[in-house]
């Protein structure tokens, strides 16, 4: 079948009208988690993985990546009329949105980044749909040995390259494998890191260590500091018109589309991250721009950019996902557990056995595209409301649904312990600067990995060499070699000169 | 380490927390060290269960270290300190609901347990009306307890309001 026949019976799946509401659903709830400060994609999706255990497949997974998509558009908001960026890849949008609605045009601001969300979105799961095929005939050729070079290229730049520092990223990461790890080693049946705990036996939820990093400790952070209190974070009204004056479509059409073709590339790559693909976006912009005296001080270019640039690296993000199986942000890694959860494995394999569930999916992405569009500009007054939540209510709120998602599953105290540890585990991570995705997908990607690596050598009957003598694999190895060592002697270079 | 001039706003010598957080890492890694000793090796496996779980190890001491001697020529915690001023009252109050949620849950149930949690967080976050707090923890708690244990099929268990709906 063609990629398009696929798409089609992708679209005579996603339109059920079940799977239509989850979708709506979907979309729904992303947006209100985005524009909301504090919580993120990756949070909302771990407490709702029990519905795993109730809804099907298919179902659940419309929901979730729906919630996906809409914490991106979400997030913009927040970040024009808060300042508070909703998510980290919004920060970029909050430095010419948030001046826009101070001068009184928050009403262009949120209607270029939506429009221009819709825009890259819809190029981005274009892309997907594109280019999910070619990756998987790839995939295809790919057997142990390289599964475990692509994660660890992942590892590297998901730890090391991203984040402010190789040491920190990589520790966040060898905690992930070390919480990974712990539990029953399912090829040969010992109990590892268990301490004689039996509730540790099957190990520690992906939910109960994301839902403490991110909710816990979050809230944990922002109780213990004084400046969080006093903060004046009083929500910009939108005074002028949603419809964009003519000058504005003119300005924002090309960043649109600049921005998602520099987003889309970055998510797809097995490094992944929204944040770079929005600030390489904002410097483009603000270098090719007629208008560059205006660059902070609220240039429509600089939110059309980027937000166009960050819904498509989000797109991106689900082609590795999908196409091989391989998470690079930690939405991507919950959502690969959720995929466990009902024992699908996402990779090559996937498409050749559950084509339904695949291009159902993919379908989904183009509907929720415009749901979103729709729910974010004529009802944007209605996420306006969402941002006057008080804090110490919404922090409350917060905990009450980190305690559901966890203590609701297994009623055991054992597991609001653990979110409880988690949660000082994220506020110390938080404190002294390490980043917290490296622990999800070290420990959703550390146990496959593992395996991988374990099969590998197992072919070769105990051979490292495996590794280095196939060409795919060594490549993948040199590559995250260079990613590491790279920047290093680039220094030492140019401090010689 | 050159002692620069013009690096006056950066303190000088050990940071004490981020040795702190080092020498956690490192202890981490070794209490992992022990642990891996203590798996049961399987003579049949290429890679056995304890190969991963060694260098998870060895990783985590390695970093540690790292994280160390970079803690005492300065450390790094300073360059992005964005916590500012420590608030002992409003952190306390929180970890005071969480306690008492953890301690409560599996006798007085998720409703009441969470809407104390509720309102001791509130407070951590400067909120002064307590009765406010109270009803509307209680029925975002009745919701949530409605819609995910009775709709969606979490299980939350039982408890004093529980068993009346």
């Amino acid at each position: 079948m063609s990629t398009f026949e696929h798409l089609l019976n992708g679209f005579s799946i996603a339109l059920q009208p079940f799977n239509l509401l989850w979708a709506f659903v979907g979309v729904t709830v992303g947006t209100a988690i985005g524009v909301l400060p504090g919580l993120g994609p990756a949070l909302t999706i771990a407490l709702l993985l029990p519905l795993t255990y109730k809804v099907e497949p298919t179902s659940a997974l419309i929901l979730f990546a729906g919630i996906y998509y809409g914490a991106m558009y979400g997030g913009s908001t927040t970040s024009i009329l808060l300042n508070t960026p909703g998510e980290s890849a919004s920060i970029v949008t909050s430095i010419e949105g948030n001046k826009m609605a101070k001068k009184g045009r928050a009403g262009a601001a949120l209607a270029t980044a939506a429009i221009g969300s819709f825009v890259a979105g819809t190029i981005g799961t274009i892309g997907i749909t594109f280019l999910a095929g070619p990756v998987v005939e790839l995939a295809l050729k790919f057997g142990p040995a390289e599964y475990f070079s692509l994660m660890v290229l992942s590892f590297v730049t998901v730890s090391a390259v991203l984040g402010s520092s190789v040491a920190r990223g990589l520790t966040a990461l060898a905690v992930g494998i070390f919480l990974g790890m712990i539990g029953i080693d399912n090829q040969t049946g010992q109990a590892r890191f268990t301490f004689g705990i039996t509730e540790l036996f099957d190990g520690i939820g992906v939910i109960v260590v994301a839902v403490g990093l991110f909710a816990v400790g979050e809230t944990l952070y922002l109780a213990f500091q004084k400046s969080s209190k006093n903060q004046d974070d009083s929500v910009l009204e939108v005074k002028d018109s949603l419809w964009m004056s003519k000058e504005d479509w003119s300005r924002s059409w090309k960043p649109w589309l600049r921005g998602a073709f520099i987003g889309f590339p970055i998510g797809a790559m097995p490094a992944g991250g929204a944040e770079i693909p929005t600030f390489l976006s904002y410097y483009t912009e603000k270098k090719l721009s007629k208008h560059p005296e205006e660059f902070g001080h609220g240039a429509i270019e600089g939110v059309a950019g980027p937000e166009a640039a960050n819904n498509a690296s989000a797109a991106g993000v689900l082609v590795p996902m999908l196409a091989l199986g391989l998470p690079t942000s930690a939405t991507a890694a919950i959502m690969l557990s959720a995929f466990q959860s009902y024992n699908i494995n996402p990779g090559p394999q996937l498409f050749a056995t559950k084509p339904e569930l695949v291009w159902g999916l993919i379908a989904s992405l183009y509907i929720g595209n415009v749901m979103l569009l729709v729910l974010n500009l004529p009802l944007v007054g209605l996420w306006v409301k969402i941002l006057r939540i008080p804090t110490p209510l919404l922090y409350g709120g917060i905990l009450m649904f980190a305690t559901i998602g966890t203590y609701g599953i297994s009623r055991s105290a054992v597991d609001l312990i653990l979110l409880y540890v988690m949660g000082i585990m994220g506020f110390f991570m938080r404190r002294y600067d390490f980043p917290t995705a490296p622990v999800i997908i070290g420990m959703i990607l550390g146990p496959l990995a593992e395996q991988n690596f374990r099969q590998a050598m197992t072919i070769s009957q105990g051979d490292m060499m495996i590794f280095l003598t196939k060409p795919i694999s060594l490549a993948l190895l040199l590559i995250s070699v260079l990613a590491i060592a790279g920047p290093k002697l680039w220094e030492m270079r140019s401090r010689k000169v | 380490m050159s002692d620069n001039a013009d690096s006056k706003a950066t303190p000088r010598g050990v940071a004490k927390g981020d040795l702190g957080i080092a020498l956690g890492i490192i202890v981490l890694g070794l209490i992992a060290g022990w642990q891996t000793t203590t798996i049961p090796q399987s003579a049949y496996a290429a890679v056995g269960p304890r190969a991963f779980a060694w260098a998870t190890s060895v990783m985590l001491v390695v970093m540690g270290a790292l994280l160390a001697k970079d803690a005492f020529s300065g450390g790094w915690s300073h360059e992005s300190d964005e916590f500012g001023e420590v608030d002992w009252p409003g952190g306390l109050w929180l970890m005071g609901g969480l306690i008492l949620n953890v301690g409560l849950i599996e006798i007085i149930g998720f409703i009441l347990a969470g809407t104390l949690m509720f309102v001791f967080t509130a407070k951590a976050f400067g909120s002064s009306s307590l009765l406010r707090d109270a009803l509307i923890g209680f029925a975002l708690a009745l919701v949530s307890y409605v819609g995910f244990d009775r709709v969606l099929g979490y299980k939350i268990g039982s408890g004093w309001i529980e068993m009346m709906i």
